[in-house]
């Protein structure tokens, strides 16, 4: 074996984070079922139950987006993703009788998480909340923009994952993420997976730290309305769409194609649902106070309508949540073909849906490649070319994206970190979920007929878990004290209960009983903690 | 031919032989007749490599010295960078290194310690804890625990055990009265005259194979020191620094001693300094005549900036729950194998990362050390009592290494206790 550490890149504090995580993953590892799931509920409450709180908070620190859309995405992100995943487990060992293979799951170790500004709290959320499912340590690295949010957050996270029994240090943050500081981490050995969700650059940086990553390209959606589609719906649900959270998200539509046979129609029904379309002369003043140089001006990033219009020297109706900016060709000197992070939505016309299909895959050239499209039609013949010839890996279909690609509104995976494949450089093609941070060790059973697997049904390697980890240093012949500590009031409580229930026939002193009362109790005071 | 660019030497043979030549013929002889031929060559966090290039991963460290690691990168760092602007310094003036450092470790310490005074090692450090005593309450005596260590220098080898304190003359009963350890009765004879000017003690005596204190005791001792007017001195060289799993070990027993004495791990293992804690009272000499005690070498800046370094990395959250992680791992490890040879290994006393391994022989720990030596791992018997060993993995051990600490562990307490010559000594 090797002498050296392998990699050891993080300075000082931060690697000795990494070096806390690596402690505390590989307890973690070991937990049940039942311990699993008993901490991932109490995180997610305590998550839901701040919502509100984080949603004012980032709004308030990044200058971007919705507090009503940021409160719905951190309870999708918490109570919503415990929800989704409820029947999966993802720690017990799995037995497959017919193949005669068994298998053990094995977590990723210690997971790096990467949070962007755009959708700083639900993605901490997210990502906790996916490292707890499966048995992971997580550090979370927020975007400096959104730092102090986080790194509350997590910290709140952590304290209730810790309250609920999971190893100290399961869940941590950084407090001051510089660049140098996020790489350093990002390439040191004892990070065992990176989920980075963020601009391409990061993305990048994690993809060549030498170490696995999970990176996710950006978005730049196209949607298209064909002559079957129900217009008036379609209309209503894009605006609503668009306006989701100032269009922060990678799944908010960027291009609106629609089929001349429709387009007109369409634009009332979304003017009706609160979309201003702009003349050609104010999206030529939108365009050049957008994209100065030809290049996103981040100020816009997250605004709402009215703001951007009054700085781009528009007038539009005080309710207007989204502006619709008509341009002609889909090239990439034109601005409006781009990412634009805001409720801006460039609108195309084409005269039938294959033409539509080409625009869309001209859209994705420029960029979003391997990320999301959406549909609005009646013709799965349309929609199955569309999904075939577009090189995206997700398309929503009669649905807004931005709900609709995250998988809140559809069915795909819920998520915060949309995986854009190969063809948009990720190893990820699927939305992020739980599965994704754990391997499997197999166990594998001659296939010959005549040697036969053993019953492995109800065997499990990982004990329950009822006291904190690690157990406090106490002096090994302080008999006063026990090994695993709990703290003095619930020990107080245990004994008045514990008293109390001996009263009515059950000993006291039984150890068992005992550990289950204390347990309850813990239980009781955590939700109590929570509020 | 080993280059080390100041000096070299043909051979490890011939290195030995200078050693005992030029420097020190006894020591040089003790460890080749122990059967450790240990010239402790190159050095890197945990891990120590022979001349002869064997590996070792050391839970020795030095009493606590290399509590951080070899070499730490962090400290070398920052004492690298200090050697830009700092060297000793000048003892006579106000100083920046030891202004900071002061403030810093009195912000770390138990209420109530409010001034440092700096020295140059730990002997010189329990001197001044001494003599600040005995400035403070105007009297002579002072109390130790039998088997206690202190260190070398003139007042401190007279508080520990008779074999250093008599080879130079040095044993003066009369003012050192020493008690047995976990022995209140004793403790109250010994101080019930009033005369007593401190009680010092070590929150775990290392060199007497760290028997811990009976739960109370030392909370016993501080109000008893109340009672009858003495100082409690808290000499926590080697339970100091996070070693078990607090700061201060001292403070795990709610105690805030009125001066407390930190050495070895406070240096990082780079530059050497030790420090005196001291209450007001305890300090007074400071007010009265502040050249009292005078170190050229004592509070070096670059030391000071060792130790700054030291103190920031050991007090970080991340670090205090490692600790917690490393000592909970081992005390687990040990216990398993000490069921697979409960006869043997007859004991663990643990307090965090401060472990005493018991065997069952009166020099037990010596084959427990070679074997250890001889599986590539260096631990130390207790000088005072062989036969436990001091076992002291540091604060900054990885997972890996610690399994792998363990592992060899087990197998040289498997192999000690199958030892031939031990067994026949047992037997006769």
């Amino acid at each position: 074996m090797s002498d050296q550490p392998q990699t050891v890149t993080a300075p000082g504090a931060a690697g000795h984070l990494l070096e806390r995580a690596r402690w505390a993953a590989r307890a973690y590892a070991s937990y049940s079922a039942s311990d699993v799931e008993r901490i991932v509920r109490a995180v997610a409450d305590v998550a839901h139950a701040h919502a509100e709180k984080y949603a004012e908070w980032a709004v308030r620190e990044t200058g971007f987006g919705v507090v009503e859309h940021k409160v719905r995405k951190n309870q999708a992100c918490s109570r919503g993703i415990v929800d989704a995943y409820a029947g999966d487990d993802f720690v017990t060992p799995r037995v497959r009788i017919d193949d005669k293979i068994v298998e053990v799951p094995r977590p990723a170790g210690v997971v790096l998480a990467l949070t962007p500004s755009t959708n700083p709290v639900a993605t901490v959320f997210f990502k906790v909340i996916l490292a707890l499912l499966t048995r992971n340590a997580v550090v979370v690295s927020p975007h400096p923009m959104a730092k102090e949010c986080c790194h509350d957050a997590a910290r709140l996270l952590a304290r209730a994952a810790v309250e609920a029994g999971a190893p100290d240090g399961i869940v941590q943050s950084i407090a001051e993420p510089t660049i140098p500081l996020v790489e350093a981490l990002m390439g040191d050995a004892r990070t065992n997976v990176i989920l980075a969700t963020g601009g391409t650059g990061v993305v990048r940086a994690a993809y060549s730290s030498g170490n696995p990553a999970i990176g996710v390209g950006p978005g730049n959606v196209p949607v298209l309305v064909d002559a079957t589609a129900d217009v008036r719906a379609a209309a209503r649900r894009i605006v609503e769409s668009k306006a989701f959270d100032n269009s922060v998200l990678c799944t908010n539509e960027s291009v609106l194609i629609a089929e001349e046979a429709v387009a007109d129609q369409l634009v009332r029904e979304m003017e009706r649902a609160g979309a201003a379309m702009l003349s050609a002369d104010d999206a030529q003043r939108l365009r050049d106070s957008m994209f100065p140089q030809g290049r996103l001006d981040v100020d816009v990033v997250g605004k709402d309508a009215a703001w951007i219009a009054q700085r781009a020297g528009i007038r539009v109706g005080p309710r207007t949540k989204v502006l619709v900016a008509p341009f002609d060709t889909a090239v990439p000197e034109e601005p409006l073909t781009h990412e634009k992070l805001s409720p801006v939505l460039g609108l195309i016309r084409v005269p039938d849906a294959s033409t539509g299909i080409a625009t869309a895959r001209a859209i994705i050239r420029i960029a979003g490649a391997g990320h999301s499209a959406a549909i609005h039609s009646a013709d799965p013949g349309t929609v199955m070319r569309y999904a075939a010839e577009v090189p995206v890996l997700r398309v929503s279909v009669n649905v807004g994206n931005s709900t609709g690609g995250s998988g809140l509104d559809t069915n795909l995976a819920p998520t915060m970190t949309i995986g854009t494949g190969f063809v948009g450089r990720s190893a990820l093609g699927e939305n992020l979920q739980p599965k994704h941070l754990v391997n499997w060790t197999r166990i594998a059973y001659n296939s010959d007929p005549a040697e036969a697997m053993p019953a492995y049904a109800g065997l499990s390697p990982w004990p329950d878990h009822h006291a904190p980890v690690p157990a406090y240093p106490v002096p090994s012949n302080d008999e006063r004290a026990p090994r695993s500590h709990t703290p003095a009031h619930v020990d107080a409580l245990v004994d008045r209960i514990g008293a109390r229930a001996g009263a009515g026939g059950v000993s006291a002193g039984d150890a068992a009983f005992r550990e289950q009362v204390r347990r309850l109790v813990v239980e009781e005071l955590s939700h109590l903690i929570k509020g | 031919m080993h280059d080390y660019d100041a000096f070299s030497f043909d051979s490890k043979a011939e290195m030995l032989e200078k050693s005992a030549h030029y420097w020190n013929p006894d020591k040089t002889r003790f460890w080749s007749d122990s059967g450790i031929d240990l010239v402790i060559d190159r050095r890197e966090g945990y891990l120590l490599w022979d001349m002869d290039g064997r590996r070792l991963i050391d839970v020795h460290l030095n009493g606590g010295t290399y509590n951080l690691g070899h070499r730490n990168p962090e400290v070398v760092a920052a004492v690298k960078k200090a050697m830009d602007r700092f060297d000793v310094g000048n003892h006579h003036f106000p100083s920046l290194g030891r202004t900071a450092l002061a403030e810093a470790l009195v912000e770390s310490a138990p209420a109530g310690l409010t001034k440092v005074a700096y020295a140059s090692g730990g002997g010189e450090a329990i001197d001044i804890a001494l003599k600040s005593a005995r400035h403070a309450m105007q009297k002579r005596k002072i109390v130790s625990i039998v088997k206690a260590y202190h260190g070398h220098t003139g007042l401190a080898v007279a508080t520990g055990d008779d074999r250093f304190a008599k080879l130079f003359l040095a044993d003066r009963p009369e003012e050192f009265p020493q008690v047995p350890f976990n022995d209140l009765d004793a403790m109250e004879q010994a101080l019930r005259g009033r005369d007593v000017a401190a009680v010092i003690m070590e929150t775990i005596p290392a060199t007497y194979g760290f028997p811990l204190p009976d739960p109370g005791y030392l909370e016993a001792v501080k109000a008893l020191c109340e009672r009858y007017d003495a100082l409690y001195i808290a000499d926590e060289v080697q339970t100091g620094l996070m070693r078990t799993g607090e700061l201060w070990g001292i403070t795990k027993h709610g105690i805030e001693p009125d001066i407390l004495v930190s050495g070895k791990g406070l240096s990082g293992g780079i530059y050497p300094i030790a420090a005196v804690l001291l209450s007001e009272r305890a300090g007074a000499w400071l007010h009265e005549d502040g050249f009292g005690h005078i170190s050229t070498f004592g509070g070096a800046e670059l030391g000071c900036v060792a130790a700054l370094t030291t103190l920031e990395i050991t007090q970080r959250p991340e670090v205090r729950s490692m600790v917690h992680y490393i000592a909970d791992r081992v005390g687990t490890g040990l216990r398993e194998v000490q069921a697979q040879y409960p006869d043997w290994f007859v004991g663990i006393r643990q307090n965090g990362v401060v472990l005493g391994l018991e065997f069952a022989h009166p020099e037990g720990a010596k084959y427990v050390m070679r074997q250890l030596y001889e599986l590539g791992v260096w631990a130390i018997f207790s000088t005072l009592d062989p036969r436990v060993l001091q076992y002291k993995p540091g604060i900054l051990m990885t997972p890996d290494l610690v399994e792998e600490l363990l592992d060899r562990t087990a197998l040289a307490i498997g192999r000690a206790a199958a030892d031939p010559a031990l067994s026949r000594r047992r037997a006769s």
